[in-house]
Order: C-alpha cells, then sequence, then structure tokens
C-alpha cells in the first residue's frame, strides 16, 4: 500500500558531515544553509546550500563556542555568535577586510538570544530585554544602530520570507510581539495574546517556542500554535491554532485544526498545507485551509487525508562506503533526533541530511471519495494539472450509477477557476489598453496557476480520449459533453469550436442527427462560420443540414459571400441574387460568377432574366449596358445574341 | 399570383352544415378474393350498423376505383374521390391494406315557401383533399402509435386479433374525430417548440441524462413545457405521432380537472424534506393507493429496423411534462413508480418554476405589446416546427381558430400551389373585404399571413409582410 502515502521526503537531501563532539551542526532558515563547524571552526566550517552544490567552506579562529552562525543575504557577511553579550562579523566581500570585527548589545546586563539578518548588511539583535537593528559596515568594520526598542523577551522567532520576528513577552509568555523589518526600518505590529488551554498560578511561563511556529499559507502571515491536550479543558484532542498575522491591523484567530490525538507534534508547510506529524504514531496528517466544512461555522478543520507515515526512504550509500552490492539502508522516519524547521524542511542532524517534505497528489485521489472535495484538495496544490486531468479521465470511467451529477460538479468546480482567470485576464488587457492607470499602479499580469484548466487541456487530455472509446455507451459520451458544454455556459465562458466538433462528430457518429438538430435548433451549439461548413458538408447525409446552414450563415451576418456561395451551388441563381439584393451588396458581386451559374441550369429565361438584371445594373452604375473587359463576360454576352438576338441586347439610355 | 376570392353569401334563415365523417372502413382485397367470401375482406366498418350487403357494395366500389385508376398512373393510385354529397379518401398504409373515409360534404339547407321541402346545397369545393388525407394518414399513425402495424397484428393472432384491435382502438378514437375542425395545420401535423434560452435548455438537458443515467431502463425521454415541446428523444416522426396524442389528448383530458380549481390534484407531495408537484399523468393516479395499479400505456416506436414496444410514462410537474419510454419487456413495479416520483418530482417541479421565470424575463425584455397584430401560421418542414398565431388553445374538442373558415380554405388551397412546386414562391391573394391573405414558401419552410388593412395595396401588403419576417423570423434563412 505504499502508492497511498501522500508525504514524502526530497529524492536528493543536502547532505552533511553529521553532528558529533567534534562537529557543532547550526541551520539558518534565512539561507536555508547549514554549517558544520569542527572544532570551533579552527579545523573548518563546512556550508551546505539549500541545493547541496554550493557548498562553501573555511577555516576561523577558535575564539571558544559558537552559539550561532549566519551568513548575510548572498554571503556577504558572516555573523558568528560566541557570547552571551556580543556577535562577531567576518566579511566575505572580495577585496575587503578578512579580518573579525565584533558588536556588543547596547543594553547593559542584557543577554543576546539570537540575531537574525533581514538584508545583505542589515542585522537585528534579539536579547532578553529588547531589538537591537542595525547596518553593517564592511568596509569600516563596524555597525550603526538604526533603531532598538526595549522590551522583555523570553524567546524569539524569525519568519524570513516576511522578514517578521515574533517576540513572546510577559510572564506566560504568551503575548507575542511582531516586528517586520524593510530596508533600514523596522515597525511595531499589533500585539496579540494566545489563548492558553490553561492559566498557570502562580504565573510562570506556559507558551514554549517549541509550540510555535510561522509561516505563509495562501500568501497571507500566520502564527501557528500547538495547543496541547488538557484534561482540565476537557478536549478530545490536541489542536492548531491559526493566528492570521495581516500587515496592517489587529492579529485573529481564525482556523482551528483538530488533531484528534495526543503526544508529541511538529509542524511544516508544504504547498500550503499545513502538516502536523505526530511522532508516536509515527504519522503525519495534513489540514488545508481553503477547504471549508460546511457543517461548521467557525473556521474548524478535519485533516483533509487519513493519517499516515512519510513514504518509506532508503538512504542512498555513497561515497567510498558504498558498495554496489550493498542495499541501501532504511531511514529512520520521525526519529527523536529529527528538527523540523519551516515551512518544509526536516533535518537529521545526527544522520547529516536535510530533506525537503513534498505532497503527492496521485494518492489522495484514491483515499478521497468526495469527487467534489477531492477537486477542491487539488485546485489549491501547485502541481495539480496532471493529476486533475487523470481524475477527469478516471471519473468518465466508472460505469457507475449516478455518475452525472458527480461530473458535473466536478466542472463546475474547474470552469469556476478557469472562469476566474480569463476575467482576471479580460481586465488586465482592458487595463494594459487603456494605459498607465492615474494611481500609478502598474499591473500586474495575472498568474496563470496549474489550477486552470481550460477547455484546450480538457479536450486533448479527457474528451477527446473519451470520446474515442468502444467500451462507454454513446448517451454517456454525449451526456458528458454537454454537461461539459452545460458548465461553459453557465459560466459565461465562450466555448471553443472544437468542443462542438467532438458533439457533431459523436453524433452523427451514432446517426443522431434528430439530436443535432434539436441542439441546433435551441442554439446550444453557437453559430460560427467553421460550424456552418460542417453543417454544409453533413447535407449528404442529413439533408437538413443545408438550412440548418444556411440559417446560422444568415445569424453570423458576415457571411453574405458564403450564402452566396451555397445558393449558386445549388443552382438558386435568382434566390442568390435575391438575398444579395436584400441585404444590399449587389453592386459589388461579379457577373460573371453569376452568369456562370445561369448558364448552368440551361434554364434560358434565368439566363435572360441576370443577363438583363447586370445589364441594368452596368446602365445604372456606368451609364452603359455592357460589361467592362474586367468583368470578362464577353462569353456570357455572345451566348446571349446567340439565344436572343442581337436586338435583345440593352440599349443604352442616353439622357 | 393575384386571385380574388368569392364572397360568402349568409343568409338569415339558411341552415349550415359542417362536414361530417359518414363511413370509415378498412379492408384488404386478398382477404376474400373469391366470389361469396367478399365479407372477409372488411377488417373493420364504421358505422358497425350498416347492412353487410351494403358494406361489401362500398368496399367493393372502392377497390374497383383504386384498381381502375391505378391504370393511368401504377405508381400512384387513387387518393380521393369527389362526389356531390360526399368525398372519399383513400389510403393504403401497408401493402393490400386499405383505409377509407367518407366525408359528407358541408351543405346549406335553404328553406322554401309553402312547406315545401328545404332545398339542399352542397359546397363541394370547400373541404380539401389535402386537409383530409392528412387527417386519414393521422387516423393510421395513431393506431400504429399504440398497436404497432396491421401485419405485426395479424402475425400476432391472425385476422381475428387485426379486427379485435382496430375494433377497440377506432371504435373510441373516431368519437374524437373533429372533421368541421381540420384545416391546414393537419397537413403540416407540425410541433409547437417551446422558446427557451440556451442556458435553461441545457439544464433541461442535464436533467433529462441524469434521470435517465440512474434510471437506466428509460430509454427515450420527451419534454415538454406548456403543451410545446423542448426535447425529444424518439425520432421526429415517432415524435410527431406522440406529440399529437399528448396534445390533443392526453393533456387536455388531465388539464380540466386542474382548471376545474379546488378539487385540483395539484397539491404538493412532500419527497424528503423537498415539496414537489410531480405527479403521474398514465399510470397511477396515486402511489400511495395500495390498490393502485403499475399499468402504464404501450407505444410503438420506429428504431431503424422494425419496431419496438415501449411503455409510456407520462409525468408532469406544474407545467413541465416528461415522457419516459421504457421497454414493454420490462415489468414496471410500485418501486420503480416511486424511485421515479422521488427523483423526478423535487427536480422537475424546480426546474419548471426555472423555465416559467425564464419564459416571464424574456416576455418581459421582449415586451408584451410587441405581439404582433399579424395572424399568421409558420411551418418548417425540416424540424415540423410550426407556429400559428391564428389558432387559440387547441382542446380534445375543438380547436379554436380566430379567422373565418373561408380564410383558412384559401390558407389550405395556397399550400396546395406550393406543394405542386419544388421552387420557393410567394402567392398573395385579395380576399374578403380588408382580407389578404400572403403565403411565402422559401425552400422547407411556409409562412401564411392574413392581413386585415383597410384600402391597402399590394406594395403595402408586400412590405408589411417584409417587416414580419424582419421581427419573427430575422434569426433564419427566410428569402425575401
Amino acid at each position: 500500500m505504499s502508492e497511498e502515502h501522500y508525504l514524502e521526503l526530497c529524492e536528493n537531501p543536502v547532505q552533511f558531515e553529521n553532528a558529533s563532539n567534534v562537529n557543532n551542526v547550526f541551520f539558518d532558515e534565512a539561507n536555508k544553509q547549514v554549517f558544520a563547524v569542527r572544532s570551533g571552526g579552527a579545523t573548518g566550517v563546512v556550508v551546505k546550500g539549500p541545493d547541496d552544490k554550493n557548498s562553501i567552506a573555511f577555516r576561523m579562529d577558535d575564539k571558544g563556542e559558537v552559539k550561532c552562525i549566519k551568513f548575510s543575504f548572498g554571503n556577504k557577511i558572516l555573523a558568528v555568535q560566541r557570547t552571551p553579550k556580543s556577535v562577531d562579523f567576518i566579511n566575505f566581500i572580495p577585496d575587503l577586510p578578512h579580518l573579525e570585527y565584533s558588536q556588543e548589545c547596547k543594553s547593559k546586563n542584557a543577554s543576546v538570544l539570537g540575531f537574525c539578518w533581514t538584508n545583505w548588511n542589515e542585522i537585528v539583535f534579539i536579547t532578553d530585554q529588547g531589538i537591537e537593528f542595525y547596518q553593517v559596515q564592511p568596509d569600516k568594520r563596524s555597525l550603526k544602530l538604526l533603531k532598538s526598542q526595549s522590551i522583555n523577551v523570553n524567546w524569539y522567532m524569525y519568519c524570513p520570507e516576511t522578514s517578521v520576528i515574533l517576540l513572546s513577552t510577559t510572564v506566560q509568555g504568551n503575548v507575542l510581539q511582531p516586528f517586520s523589518f524593510k530596508s533600514a526600518t523596522m515597525s511595531k505590529m499589533s500585539k496579540f495574546e494566545i489563548e492558553l488551554p490553561v492559566v498557570p498560578k502562580p504565573a510562570k511561563l506556559s507558551l514554549s517556542e517549541r509550540d510555535i511556529a510561522v509561516a505563509t499559507i495562501y500568501g497571507q502571515l500566520y502564527v501557528m500554535y500547538l495547543k496541547h491536550h488538557s484534561r482540565v479543558a476537557n478536549s478530545p484532542g490536541a489542536e492548531v491554532v491559526l493566528y492570521h498575522l495581516p500587515r496592517e491591523g489587529p492579529c485573529k484567530k481564525t482556523h482551528v485544526l483538530k488533531l484528534n490525538t495526543t503526544g508529541k507534534f511538529a509542524l511544516n508547510v508544504v504547498d500550503n498545507l499545513v502538516v502536523v506529524h505526530h511522532q508516536s504514531s509515527q504519522t503525519s496528517i495534513i489540514f488545508d485551509i481553503k477547504l471549508k466544512d460546511p457543517d461548521s461555522v467557525l473556521n474548524i478543520h478535519q485533516p483533509v487525508l487519513p493519517a499516515l507515515s512519510i513514504h518509506p526512504y532508503k538512504i542512498p550509500l555513497t561515497g567510498p562506503a558504498a558498495v554496489a552490492s550493498q542495499a541501501p539502508v532504511r531511514c529512520e522516519l520521525y526519529s527523536s533526533t529529527w528538527s523540523v524547521f519551516q515551512p518544509d524542511i526536516i533535518i537529521s542532524a545526527s544522520e547529516g541530511y536535510l530533506w525537503y517534505l513534498q505532497i503527492k497528489l496521485q494518492p489522495a485521489v484514491n483515499l478521497l471519495q468526495d469527487k467534489g472535495k477531492l477537486m477542491d484538495f487539488l485546485l489549491h496544490r501547485r502541481d495539480c494539472k496532471m493529476v486533475i486531468l487523470s481524475v477527469c479521465s478516471q471519473m468518465l470511467d466508472g460505469g457507475e450509477k449516478g455518475n452525472l451529477p458527480v461530473v458535473a460538479t466536478v466542472f463546475d468546480k474547474l470552469n469556476l477557476v478557469y472562469k476566474d482567470y480569463l476575467e482576471a485576464e479580460q481586465s488586465y488587457t482592458m487595463a494594459v489598453e487603456s494605459g498607465p492607470s492615474r494611481g500609478g499602479i502598474t499591473h500586474r499580469r495575472p498568474v496563470r496557476t496549474q489550477a486552470v484548466i481550460d477547455q484546450s487541456d480538457m479536450y486533448t487530455h479527457v474528451l477527446s480520449v473519451f470520446t474515442e472509446r468502444k467500451d462507454v455507451s454513446h448517451r454517456f459520451v454525449i451526456a458528458v459533453l454537454m454537461e461539459y458544454i452545460r458548465s461553459l455556459n453557465q459560466f459565461q465562458i465562450t466555448v471553443q469550436h472544437y468542443l462542438y466538433e467532438l458533439v457533431i462528430k459523436t453524433l452523427v457518429h451514432h446517426n443522431l442527427f434528430y439530436m443535432l438538430h434539436q441542439f441546433l435548433q435551441y442554439h446550444v451549439l453557437s453559430d460560427s462560420k467553421p460550424l456552418a461548413c460542417l453543417l454544409l458538408s453533413l447535407e449528404s447525409t442529413y439533408p437538413p443540414a443545408h438550412q440548418l446552414s444556411l440559417d446560422m450563415l444568415k445569424r453570423l451576418s458576415t457571411a453574405n459571400d458564403e450564402i452566396v456561395e451555397v445558393l449558386l451551388s445549388k443552382q438558386q441563381v435568382l434566390g442568390a441574387l435575391r438575398f444579395i439584393r436584400s441585404v444590399g451588396g449587389h453592386d459589388n458581386i461579379s457577373a460573371r460568377k453569376f452568369l456562370d451559374a445561369a448558364r448552368q441550369t440551361k434554364d434560358q429565361l434565368l439566363f435572360y432574366t441576370i443577363f438583363r438584371f447586370f445589364e441594368q445594373r452596368n446602365q445604372r452604375l456606368r451609364g452603359s449596358p455592357n460589361f467592362t473587359p474586367g468583368e470578362h463576360c464577353e462569353e456570357h454576352t455572345t451566348y446571349f445574341k446567340q439565344v436572343f438576338g442581337e436586338q435583345a441586347l440593352m440599349k443604352p439610355l442616353t439622357v | 399570383m393575384l386571385m380574388i376570392s368569392p364572397r360568402m353569401a349568409a343568409g338569415m334563415q339558411e341552415k349550415q352544415y359542417t362536414p361530417s365523417l359518414l363511413n370509415f372502413f378498412i379492408y384488404n382485397p386478398k382477404f376474400g378474393p373469391r366470389e361469396g367470401e367478399e365479407e372477409k375482406k372488411i377488417l373493420f366498418y364504421h358505422p358497425s350498423e350498416v347492412e353487410k350487403n351494403e358494406k361489401i357494395r362500398n368496399v367493393g366500389l372502392c377497390e374497383a376505383i383504386v384498381q381502375f385508376t391505378r391504370t393511368f398512373c401504377p405508381s400512384k393510385p387513387a387518393k380521393s374521390l369527389h362526389t356531390q354529397k360526399n368525398r372519399q379518401f383513400f389510403f393504403e398504409p401497408e401493402e393490400n391494406f386499405w383505409i377509407v373515409m367518407v366525408v359528407r360534404n358541408p351543405m346549406v339547407e335553404k328553406p322554401n315557401k309553402e312547406g315545401k321541402p328545404p332545398t339542399i346545397e352542397y359546397q363541394e369545393e370547400e373541404i380539401l383533399d389535402t386537409v383530409y388525407g392528412a387527417v386519414l394518414q393521422q387516423c393510421y399513425s395513431m393506431y400504429k402509435l399504440f398497436n404497432g402495424t396491421f401485419v405485426r397484428a395479424m402475425e400476432a393472432g391472425g385476422v381475428e386479433l387485426l379486427t379485435q384491435k382496430l375494433e377497440k382502438f377506432f371504435y373510441r378514437y373516431l368519437q374524437t374525430l373533429h372533421l368541421h375542425s381540420c384545416d391546414l395545420l393537419d397537413v403540416f401535423g407540425g410541433i409547437s417548440f417551446f422558446p427557451l434560452d440556451k442556458m435553461t435548455y441545457l439544464k433541461i438537458q442535464s436533467f433529462v441524462n441524469r434521470v435517465e443515467e440512474s434510471l437506466r431502463l428509460i430509454k427515450y425521454t420527451a419534454f415538454l413545457y406548456n403543451d410545446q415541446l423542448i426535447w425529444s428523444g424518439l425520432e421526429q416522426e415517432d415524435m410527431r405521432i406522440l406529440y399529437k396524442y399528448l396534445t390533443t389528448s392526453l393533456f387536455p383530458r388531465h388539464s380540466e380537472p386542474e382548471l376545474a380549481g379546488r378539487d385540483s390534484p395539484l397539491r404538493p407531495e412532500v419527497a424528503g424534506n423537498l415539496l414537489h408537484y410531480g405527479r403521474f399523468l398514465t399510470g397511477p393516479s396515486n402511489l400511495k393507493d395500495p390498490e393502485a395499479k403499475f399499468r402504464f400505456p404501450r407505444i410503438f416506436v420506429n428504431t431503424g429496423d422494425g419496431y419496438e414496444e415501449l411503455h409510456l410514462i407520462v409525468y408532469k410537474a406544474m407545467s413541465a411534462a416528461v415522457c419516459f419510454m421504457i421497454s414493454a419487456s420490462v415489468e414496471l413495479s410500485r418501486e420503480f413508480c416511486e424511485q421515479l416520483d422521488g427523483l423526478v418530482g423535487p427536480q422537475l417541479t424546480l426546474l419548471a418554476s426555472d423555465i416559467c421565470e425564464q419564459y416571464n424575463v424574456n416576455r418581459r425584455i421582449s415586451g408584451p405589446d410587441k405581439e404582433p397584430q399579424f395572424k399568421f401560421i409558420y411551418f418548417n418542414h425540416m424540424n415540423l416546427a410550426e407556429k400559428s398565431t391564428i389558432h387559440m388553445r387547441k382542446t380534445a374538442s375543438v380547436s379554436l381558430t380566430s379567422v373565418h373558415p373561408d380564410l383558412m380554405k384559401i390558407l389550405g388551397d395556397i399550400n396546395c400551389d406550393f406543394a405542386r412546386v419544388d421552387e420557393d414562391e410567394e402567392i398573395i391573394v385579395k380576399a374578403m373585404t380588408d382580407y389578404w391573405v400572403v403565403g411565402k414558401k422559401s425552400d422547407q419552410r411556409e409562412l401564411y399571413v392574413i392581413l386585415n388593412q383597410k384600402n391597402a395595396n399590394l406594395i403595402e401588403v408586400n412590405e408589411e409582410v417584409k417587416r414580419l419576417c424582419a421581427t419573427q423570423f430575422n434569426n433564419i434563412f427566410f428569402l425575401d
């Protein structure tokens, strides 16, 4: 049942020297770099980047135990903390002195809890008494204080994606104060309180940093609080409470994720899904905050899929130890030595691996029976397109009863996303055409995510294959096609010609001409020239197609030439002439074309009438009934004289 | 072509008799070829009280006429025989099976002075071959819809079964023939389609497909609203006759109790938590009745190769009616009917109110005052679509027209002219006093317009018709 595992560790982990008593390992969440510091740096520091390719190795003097080590953005400056009072810096910029320099924290008696780089040369010290925001001047080998703020800090947390630092304050530690940083400015955001399950008496630090994680989900910043099961509150299990932290305005408790169990948990965010790992059961569950339970008013969420373990992982043996015959070693999952970092990182320091956690969508298809819910889930995933299309194919597969309502629901869900994209695209185009807006807002082209499944995707991957299938009844095929067209219409999406063609092909193939006729009668298949031509081609097998086609050309009102051609091909010369006159186009038509057609009927009276009509036209337009050489009607004039005599030719009227 | 119709003379004391059915019989000359066995040829005879020898004589006469005229044109046997008092129509629907209908010509009884018996004037030219020929064919089609072909009955139970079936069917059917109100619409035998926007139409499609998918027994479905067709899963010819049955027989029978008022059966049914108005028009009138019978009328439809016998379930909610057709080989149970009622009832109720709403919206947009003062009949041979502003509501008993029979006769005459040639034509007739009648034929379409305009001339009438075409038929290719 390994196909069921919907979470997996990435295939190519970042490998580093495992932690030991001579080798300390550090992880920097901002640059996603692992630092292996041997003997305080004296015997070497190896930095492995996120893609394992660009590793940096260097040495530094052993000036005591390293507590924290991080590069600034772009690996420009290295910051190392060895004492509780100060942080040391080393420039990694070519042509600048490599000598270390140091900065002590400003507040007296404070100790530095840690630091975070917010830019290539901007750094924040977090001390137990507040924060200090510095600009590093590598050329001067000194730091300049930009701003500082006094506040009692228990612990801190940093979200590099949004440059937000969260400080735990007050005695209980449950009042969180966020600060955001942006190029030399620091702004204080509104603080908020995490609701503790039990308020301890006397007050003591009750909120641990282990129970808090910060991550962006669907582009919004959330603080996730792992609220442990409390016997006093009589809750059935632990919960994850999500606090939405907007750029401006107060923070609000928005979602509650029910874990339905107790124990030790760890959180990750993968593809906007909140992943909760449960150590004792060695399983993980996922939550999608966009999937709403229709029965609950509050945003209380249950796991999307049943709890399952991460896909078993085998450590590839590399290096000199690897022997071809030796089977890869099965990796212990949910190990107590694992450290979990946001958003999607799992590190095993003892084994020297850094993995990215990944979601596999295919297993979800089998685990989520409700196709509507499955679509809601898939539509929010990053690499969803092929999975969605395969679900569509699969759903048309089964001869299960009552499938059509499901098909309809799925089509509606897909087309809602499709329509939203089309609308965004349209308003973007309109905005661009109307020039730069007055507010100076530059228009952003809407991003086409994989969830946008358009008609051509549907046609190529699902419908054209489906209609070719021999084992499906044509009734079901037509029902499905009509359902798709209905759904497109419901969202006012213009249906592409090839879908109509597919419908017509299927109907014609099964001799269901009357059905086709009815569809056309109610304009289900929208008018177009290609469709009209397709109908014309059906005339030999289904004569009424001729009328349907002519009607369509008439309604198009841009197809007058085509109508004339059709009528002439049917030898309805007079009809063609009457038609073109009724739309006022008779001064521009080719006389020769009509005379040719009239000759072909072998009806001399008709030929006479048509010839006379054009003589009169010539008279009216040019003052003479004669044809000009450019009209190439000499042959017909000769014929006319032959049959009716020279005297029958119209005499030029002289004014 | 310009024609002037004769004026109508309507004397005060005169008594007008409309055309009526004299005889209706079916025979097969092969069944009693020898002398003395002539009676065997007769399969059905109306009125049945007619003396045997007279029956034989009449049948013999028809046989002779058909035989005699065949010598002139073997491929097209005689269709009708005109006499002063009546007109006979011949129709051979299946090889050697002949149906003959004898219609008494309309007549005027003029009282004479001094106690003399009144003079009777037969109006032999007032009835049209096309109209009654079509009525005769319809009789056969209707028989065939419910019984299958003559040959089929013969195969199943010989002449005995066939005569039984004919007796059973035509005894009742002939009573519903109202020969005096037959007109051009009988010639067309068209279908009135309900005008609908694309989205609502697609919803109906979706509904039909879903029901067919969940109740796999259903082979064909037809959907009607306001007695007008929206969707037919049956082929055109079968739908044509089924439509005729539904609109002239079944629906009128059921609309009368509805119109009656308080004691209407329109009490909403509660299925689950959904109120619905669905009910069966054929089969059980009340599902809850423990005695209810689950028998439905059976119909025969053409399916490419041979005939298919089907149960006809007609289910209605408000103005929406759906016909479900299920193979007759299947026994229909209470469970099935309950399932159908539970599934279709709520959905159809919802759909019916949707259609009604949409219809009202469309009417409001087009505006009620824009209803044309034109009286017209439109027919398209391709899809059998017909539209008439001349006919009022058709009921089982009468078809009401809002124009004088003489004008209807002119329409019929023009139609006969059109039938003679293949090409597109236009005929304008100046009728009585202020009336103009215009007939247009373009490709497979026919349009008849009756205009009542004082002192209008030909050009003005032509302009008026053009205007009508531009407003009413702008979305089809209709040559001016």
